[in-house]
């Protein structure tokens, strides 16, 4: 038997909202996309600002697993021909191009509270969290080896993806909050930092070494073969400006991506990507794979590097051995050889772009900081402090490379961390988000959000003409949708915050919803165990990651079973519903960040 | 009634049936009944019925008269013919029709003031004739239309929600089907799907008059203490004789009961109806014993439902009025006046 569903827990209906969900920092998307259908740009641009700090860098850049999440993507399902999530990055984006001036809406830094914290490195993990300290009081001193805060934002992302004008606003905005920043300042001993009275120290300094490939050839052939992460930081400089014609790219992350189509637009014309694994499982994002393709960069797949090539110490290609996938007797998928002979690929050029490791060579070994086997620090999973107590990572540093939106997350619970130290509390007592829950009944039938479903497949960002963008690095290749189709995509939201809340007490079992529910998601079943009762719905229940949504008993013994997987959140049961036991509330779940809020109930209460 | 079209996703699984129509496929516009109402819930069990008979919906015309009842069939499969008589009078429509072309199947869909009502005299007639249809009665005990006021099926005893007390006897329409002649007569509820769509089923599939009661309570006017056709009466009150199970043609039974629990009655389609028995004693293949059963615990206070009577043998008006089996719209002009030597003809032969 199913216990009724507690939908008082946050985290319930919290996984209802998909997208949120599977955002690191927990962006409330729905609440932000239906601002921009209002035309509230700079209301939805804050939303973002607060959970998500560069709305601008990331409705260019994001990774955005909210996307994969996204429940468009499943209830279009058999319906369309090609079922795709809302557009939610290329929204972020709108709302970043069209909010005008926000100055006015940034925090105002409290009186300062004597605290002093260092951040090293002015990546996003870093600038979170002297953007979410500053404002308290604290006095946030950021160092960075670098002339411009940003971090890999500035030196890894090319131009064409993310003008420098963007980074240049969205880290001004928190430099501007009265944090200081050192440019030029490279931290080379953690020791003489602490040495300096830090009450706290963040370390954010990202993953910085490119790996390499120990390959035949490659010390030979050295001058025209270059670490991926490095040529990309040195054609942001503008250090390096050409390349030879042939190029082949080494790799399959966005990285990778990155540096082929940076490549094509610095004098390669005939730019290669060749990847050790199979197309469908390179790590790239598929847009970026897409973009690549687009652009007229031939991917090939199951090529593994085997020597350089040189003549003359010249390099002039490289050889690649031939593989398949199989999976062996335990399931684990390899790549064995296929014998065909070994390709030959040449080239000018190789960007080597197959990994980034951390390296923290600036950190005594016998500071206090823990290292584990693998050479990386000890750090908390939940409070990113590391064995010494007031020092903590967040970002690439932390737990390896990742993205800038999962940076922003750490930064977020790191700045937590520090406030409740500095507070004299529980660094592991974490706080508890803060939850609205509330009904958008206005009248019998009016709801006040709009619940119509918008039939419409997504729309496609435009594009700059490629001759204008290949010739130009600098030139940005997206334009961002205008506002004419941004409003017609933010229609291909759901509203999935907007709740199915159904009281059993008032309900007659009259079946009023489950006719009218276009998804079949509303079954009056008896109850069962969860495995059995899926199977016995209106439509059975196949997706195991979504919850079922069960009443407690009603008059007739029966539970009311509701799947969340396919739910349009259109409202029409609760429109049909003649006693008002379904009805539409909207669940704002937002994300406790440092500060008050943060800190137990008892210190709040001695605050006030 | 909702104010937003029904969104056409559907759930990836929807299955399809023999003519790759999803059930989605047999549903019309959207309802402008009040949130709640029996009658959206009897359209979802026609639609889920025509479904599953692979109803081909070019082949169903669906008649109703005036009424709430009789708005459902907009609500409904969408891409059938139609017919919206005057008050009481679809009965007489669905005659002419019938007569016209045989090759259709009939859907009267009618309520109880427009069959127990003004219609009566319609109703009677048409079940006594044996027209081939299926006659539906969407049965709330109320008008309304007209904001709740007593129908001639409202129970005496019973109180409107205004707390008067119902003085008249009520016009019990399952005994009229019976003592009529209906050769398929069943009675439901809205809030039972499980039981009522195989009786919709069956009684497409039945050659006569078919004629289902299906109790539906009105939400807005008799769903209170005191009703006896609130949904909390109904299913305190239910009596069900059977459970049916429809088997289409040639298709193997799948599950066994034990002898004596079942009867299964072959209809001319060919298609079988497998009775399970909740009452052990109940064989709805007596129409006397029938007629006894439903009076004997209607005076107890049960609602008695399921499939009541059935008459698999049954003959229609055609075979009665040994009509054409040709359309008339399928004959030509000679067919279909054949000219003043053959009216003459039939003139002479009644000298």
């Amino acid at each position: 038997m199913v216990r009724p569903t507690d939908i008082r827990v946050p985290d319930y209906f919290h996984k209802v909202v998909d997208c949120q969900w599977a955002c690191p920092a927990h962006t409330p998307v729905p609440e932000y996309i239906r601002l921009i259908a209002a035309g509230r740009y700079a209301d939805a641009y804050m939303v973002n600002w607060t959970s998500n700090v560069f709305p601008g860098v990331l409705g260019r850049t994001c990774d955005r697993p909210c996307e994969p999440a996204c429940r468009r993507g499943r209830v279009e399902e058999n319906n369309g021909a090609s079922p795709e999530p809302v557009a939610i990055c290329r929204l972020k984006r709108v709302a970043a191009d069209n909010k005008g001036d926000i100055a006015a809406r940034l925090p105002r830094p409290d009186k300062p509270n004597g605290k002093r914290i260092a951040c090293v490195g002015a990546g996003p993990a870093s600038l979170t969290v002297a953007r979410d300290l500053a404002p308290l009081g604290y006095d946030v001193t950021v160092f960075d080896g670098e002339a411009k805060a940003g971090g890999f934002i500035r030196t890894q992302i090319p131009r064409f993806r993310l003008p420098e004008s963007v980074i240049d606003e969205e880290t001004g905005y928190i430099l501007g909050l009265g944090v200081k920043f050192r440019a030029g300042e490279r931290i080379a001993s953690l020791k003489s930092l602490l040495a300096q009275g830090y009450d706290a120290v963040f370390i954010g300094c990202g993953a910085p070494r490119g790996r390499d490939l120990d390959l035949p050839g490659r010390h030979e052939a050295a001058a025209n073969i270059h670490i991926g992460i490095d040529w990309l930081a040195s054609v942001s400089f503008g250090h390096i400006e050409k390349i030879g014609r042939r190029v082949i790219v080494l790799g399959g992350g966005n990285t990778a991506m990155d540096c082929c189509r940076s490549a094509r637009r610095l004098g390669g014309d005939d730019v290669k990507v060749l990847v050790r694994s199979g197309f469908d499982e390179m790590k790239a994002s598929p847009w970026e794979k897409e973009d690549a393709q687009h652009e007229g960069i031939p991917i090939l797949d199951y090529h593994v590097p085997k020597a350089f090539l040189h003549e003359g110490g010249k390099l002039v290609g490289m050889t690649f051995e031939r593989v398949r996938a199989q999976r062996d007797e335990r399931g684990r998928r390899q790549l064995v050889p296929t014998g065909e002979p070994d390709v030959t690929v040449d080239c000018d050029d190789v960007l080597i772009a197959v990994g980034q490791e951390n390296a923290f060579p600036w950190i005594e070994r016998d500071s206090g900081i823990v290292f584990d086997e693998w050479n990386m620090p000890v750090v908390d999973k939940a409070t990113f402090q590391s064995s010494l107590a007031n020092v903590f990572f967040g970002g690439d540093a932390a737990f390896g490379p990742k993205n800038i939106i999962w940076a922003v997350a750490h930064g977020h619970d790191a700045a937590i961390s520090i406030d409740k130290l500095l507070n004299g509390e529980d660094v592991g007592e974490r706080p508890a988000p803060m939850v609205h829950l509330l009904s958008q009944k206005m009248g019998i039938h009016e709801w006040s959000y709009d619940n119509e479903i918008s039939p419409d497949d997504r729309y496609k960002v435009p594009w700059a003409p490629s001759e204008k963008t290949l010739g130009n690095i600098k030139v940005e290749v997206e334009l961002g949708f205008d506002t004419l189709t941004a409003l017609k995509e933010t229609q291909r939201c759901l509203n999935c915050d907007v709740q199915t809340v159904f009281t059993d007490k008032v309900c007659i079992e009259c079946d009023a919803c489950v006719d009218i529910c276009p998804m079949d998601c509303i079954s009056f079943t008896p109850n069962a165990e969860e495995a059995e009762l899926r199977t016995q719905l209106t439509a059975p229940a196949l997706n195991l990651a979504q919850d079922l949504y069960v009443s407690g008993e009603l008059k007739t013994s029966r539970v009311m079973v509701k799947d969340e997987d396919v739910c349009l959140h259109c409202g029409l049961c609760a429109e049909r519903c003649p006693t008002g036991a379904w009805d539409m509330h909207k669940y704002l779940i937002e994300m406790t960040h440092a500060g008050p809020g943060c800190r137990s109930k008892g210190a709040c209460r001695e605050a006030a | 009634m909702t104010f937003i079209a029904k969104p056409k996703l559907h759930h990836p699984t929807l299955p399809q049936n023999a003519l790759c129509f999803t059930r989605r496929d047999y549903e019309g516009k959207i309802s402008t009944l009040c949130a709640g109402c029996g009658h959206d819930s009897i359209s979802a069990a026609i639609i889920q019925a025509c479904w599953e008979l692979n109803v081909e919906p070019h082949r169903l015309a669906k008649l109703s008269g005036i009424g709430c009842s009789s708005k459902t069939p907009d609500y409904f499969l969408g891409q059938s013919h139609g017919f919206n008589t005057v008050h009481g009078r679809m009965p007489s429509v669905l005659t002419g029709a019938n007569l016209a072309n045989r090759e259709l199947l009939y859907l009267g869909v009618s309520g109880d003031g427009d069959s127990a009502s003004i219609g009566i005299g319609q109703f009677v007639h048409a079940i006594r004739r044996g027209v081939n249809m299926t006659y539906i009665v969407e049965n709330n005990g109320v008008y309304g239309l007209t904001k709740g006021q007593f129908s001639a099926t409202a129970d005496q005893g019973s109180t409107s929600k205004r707390g008067v007390v119902n003085a008249d006897s009520p016009i019990d329409l399952v005994g009229l089907a019976l003592q009529l002649g209906a050769t398929y007569v069943g009675r439901s509820f809205s809030g039972d799907k499980a039981q009522l769509v195989p009786l919709i089923k069956g009684a497409i599939a039945h050659r006569g008059a078919a004629f289902l009661d299906v109790i539906s309570p009105c939400v807005a006017f008799n769903n209170h203490a005191g009703s006896t056709k609130s949904y909390e009466y109904v299913r305190a009150h239910n009596d069900a004789v059977n459970r049916m199970d429809v088997i289409p043609e040639r298709e193997e039974i799948a599950v066994d009961y034990a002898a004596g629990e079942t009867i299964e009655v072959e209809q001319h389609d060919g298609s079988r109806l497998r009775l399970h028995k909740l009452d052990p004693d109940y064989d709805p293949r007596n129409r006397i014993a029938a007629m006894n059963y439903v009076q004997q615990h209607q005076a107890l206070g049960e609602v008695v439902t399921g499939l009541l009577y059935v008459d698999a043998e049954a003959e229609d008006l055609h075979t009665h009025l040994k009509t054409s089996a040709k359309p008339f719209n399928q004959m030509q002009a000679a067919e279909l006046s054949p000219g003043a030597g053959a009216l003459l003809k039939i003139n002479a032969s009644f000298r």
